[in-house]
């Protein structure tokens, strides 16, 4: 089977969008394109599964376990939001032409992060990330609101800044790697083994200016200022597109960069992993606290947890790198849930406020129960696949007996843990001040999309298919030096 | 091409680096929107000069490719993108005021250029790739520029000018550090940069008609207290 076949669908589907038909075309073409790609992503992990790797054109394109797994997450969370966002988009505007100007930037934007895990070409994935920056700004910015237009902006300018600075980095990094390939194509095959002859000045200097150029599009601290404006004012099916999958996907590239900066002499690559990531959780977890904006508190709660993923990278071995790809899953399905039932909150009440929310399992059951669900399972309760994820990474940082790390990690948790809860639990439970009016129904295709998406969320955290524990410890085998 | 010696061409090099950076730091200072356009463009044309030269001794078909792609795309094919997507009066407005005043400005950009050579020399040294003497360092000021650009301009265009400044900047070092980019990767990357401006067209100009106002510094509604 050819893997082009999975990137060529959105784009079938965003040409299908530009066509002058109604919005149900665009809608309907969205969600085949999608579910389609989740069956073929599917199919190649089967294959990834046994062979080790699929090749579609050698040294350009070909994907390995880890790829596989980005795949997977980018093609499931592209099918629950494209099923989303039939209903709840058809609530925020009624003008066909924009729709379908918003499902064709979506399928734009659903193929650049489908691109990203299979190019095999470093400078060419810097492209495909870019690309995904591209693609989405509008998509931030498309409810026209003062907020909006100014996180757009925001969103770009520093992103992008970051991936110009990026730029440089990968182009310090190819001329390290250049003259020691040996008739070798230059991929990220070739530079992990060829990582330990590069000059590890040159090395070092690619590994900073990467990590700076990609941790401001993952959301670093400090770098993370335009996250939680673009991640809570974008339409929320959206949001959970950026939140959950966007982050790992460019997150992905800089973990694939981590066993070759290893090889360099005199960086710590894991130590500047856990710094980095201790930080970014450290941070997040007390700014969730003072959060006004549910979508916020979300967007904050993605901070944290590309922190805790990072930190784990940086804990190594093999347990380090097999509980990294544990939270990278668990996160992607537990946050594009939590989005849609932030969305769904946000339809039902029109308002995005914390304080204005009580009560919200009084007025819509079905909405109250996904948001309490989505809040204990993003904040890593038991019996969700987050805290078998958390409790793996905490695990293998004992293993080896990082105790600052340890200390750091579980401290940092369980004050993102209040954190998360005390303004969820206000908003689900709490007593409100008049009695609350429902702005709209939740639509049909919203609560079908909320129920595929809870699957995951729930059966990860109390079974593990086999299939799929082969799969992580395969991507994890990837992180190796 | 007997008068074209190795020597001559690196001199010419240096004068087309000295001219790249000038440019830059016109960006940073020019209040004209269309000026410091001007100065985008011509930033674009010492790139592709630099690439020529370089490209001719020894000779590299890659460089000539970089060469004439930079030329079809940044100094044509971006301003008629941008002149389309935002619309003629984002395009020839002034900028009354910035951050810091010009004078402060172009010292501080100053110490960057002199900073970006004191970063560069390691790296040369430390490879003894004597050809990445001019272009390194001018090619990390360019980066710098372009970010410093983005600190202290207010208006939408300039903001995007100095983005696009630091790709610049990145690929005048990228000339020499890495001239063996396969074509795939430059024409991405042209193909990247036209949609970058195509976007951010769109976006100021829904921002202009939303808003009212191109000058994106001063937007501040989104911060962590404000009580939405």
């Amino acid at each position: 089977m050819n893997l082009l076949i999975i990137p060529a669908l959105p784009i079938l589907a965003a040409l299908i969008c530009a066509l002058p038909a109604s919005w149900y075309v665009a809608a309907g073409a969205t969600i085949i394109s999608s579910i389609a790609a989740l069956v073929f992503s599917l199919d190649t992990a089967f294959i990834v599964l046994k062979t080790g790797c699929v090749i579609s054109i050698p040294n350009w394109i070909s994907i390995d376990a880890f790829g596989v797994l980005i795949l997977l997450l980018v093609a499931f969370v592209s099918t629950t939001a494209s099923i989303f966002s039939w209903g709840y988009m058809a609530q925020e505007t009624v003008d066909s032409k924009k729709l379908r100007l918003y499902y064709a930037n979506l399928n734009l934007f659903i193929f650049s992060m489908l691109a990203v895990p299979m190019i095999q070409e470093p400078n060419l994935t810097w492209i495909a990330v870019e690309l995904t920056t591209l693609f989405s700004i509008l998509l931030v910015g498309f409810e026209n609101t003062k907020e909006a237009l100014e996180a757009a902006w925001k969103y770009m300018l520093l992103t992008l800044m970051g991936a110009a600075i990026a730029l440089l980095g990968f182009l310090i990094l190819f001329w390290a790697a250049r003259n020691n390939l040996g008739g070798n194509a230059y991929t990220w095959s070739t530079l992990s083994l060829i990582a330990s002859k590069m000059h590890p000045e040159l090395l070092k200097t690619a590994f900073i200016l990467i990590l700076i150029g990609f941790g401001a599009k993952v959301g670093f601290v400090p770098l993370h200022t335009w996250l939680p404006d673009a991640h809570s004012q974008a339409p929320s099916p959206v949001c959970a597109l950026l939140s959950g999958i966007e982050t790992t996907t460019i997150l992905y590239v800089i973990l694939k960069l981590l066993p070759v900066f290893e090889a360099a002499k005199g960086v710590d690559a894991l130590l500047w992993a856990r710094v980095v990531g201790l930080i970014s959780l450290g941070c997040a977890a007390f700014l969730l606290i003072q959060v006004k904006d549910f979508k916020r508190l979300f967007a904050f709660s993605t901070v944290e947890h590309m922190g805790i993923i990072f930190t784990a990278a940086g804990i190594g071995l093999g347990a380090g790198h097999l509980a990294t790809m544990m939270q990278i899953v668990s996160h992607a399905v537990t946050k594009s849930f939590c989005f849609y039932a932030a969305g769904a909150a946000l339809l039902i009440t029109g308002t995005r406020q914390i304080s204005k929310v009580r009560g919200l399992i009084h007025l819509n059951p079905f909405s109250g129960i996904a948001l309490l669900i989505g809040g204990l399972a993003i904040a890593g309760a038991p019996p969700f696949a987050v805290f078998i994820s958390e409790f793996s990474i905490v695990k293998a940082a004992i293993l080896v007996k990082h105790w600052i790390t340890v200390a750091l990690l579980v401290f940092f948790i369980i004050t993102a843990f209040f954190g998360v809860m005390f303004h969820i639990n206000s908003m689900v439970f709490g007593r409100p001040e008049s009695p609350p009016v429902a702005k709209h129904k939740l639509p049909l295709t919203c609560k079908a999309s909320m129920l595929l998406a809870i699957i995951p969320v729930i059966v990860l955290g109390v079974y593990i298919p086999p299939q799929l524990y082969q799969l992580l410890k395969m991507a994890a085998l990837v992180l190796c030096h | 091409m007997s008068f074209l010696s190795p020597n001559v061409i690196n001199n010419l090099n240096a004068l087309t680096g000295g001219l790249f950076l000038i440019s830059a730091f016109g960006i940073v200072a020019t209040r004209q929107m269309l000026g410091c356009l001007r100065f985008y463009v011509a930033q674009s044309v010492t790139l592709a000069a630099s690439a020529f030269l370089l490209g001719l001794h020894p000779f590299s078909r890659h460089l000539m490719e970089v060469c004439i792609i930079t030329i079809i795309s940044k100094p044509i094919l971006i301003p008629w993108v941008l002149k389309k997507t935002m619309g003629k009066q984002i395009y020839t407005r002034r900028e009354i005021s910035q951050v810091l005043n010009i004078p402060t400005s172009l010292l501080i950009a100053m110490v960057l250029a002199i900073i970006s050579y004191f970063l560069a020399m390691p790296l040369i040294h430390a490879t003894g790739d004597v050809r990445a003497m001019v272009n390194l360092p001018i090619g990390l000021a360019g980066v710098l520029l372009g970010t410093y650009t983005l600190a202290v301009r207010r208006e939408a265009l300039p903001q995007l000018l100095g983005l696009l400044a630091m790709e610049n900047g990145a690929f005048f070092a990228g000339i020499v550090i890495a001239p063996d980019l396969p074509a795939i990767a430059e024409l991405a990357v042209t193909f990247d940069v036209l949609i970058l401006a195509l976007v951010v067209g769109v976006l100021t100009r829904a921002i202009a008609k939303h808003i009212g106002t191109t000058e994106v510094g001063e937007l501040a509604s989104l911060k962590e207290d404000a009580s939405l």
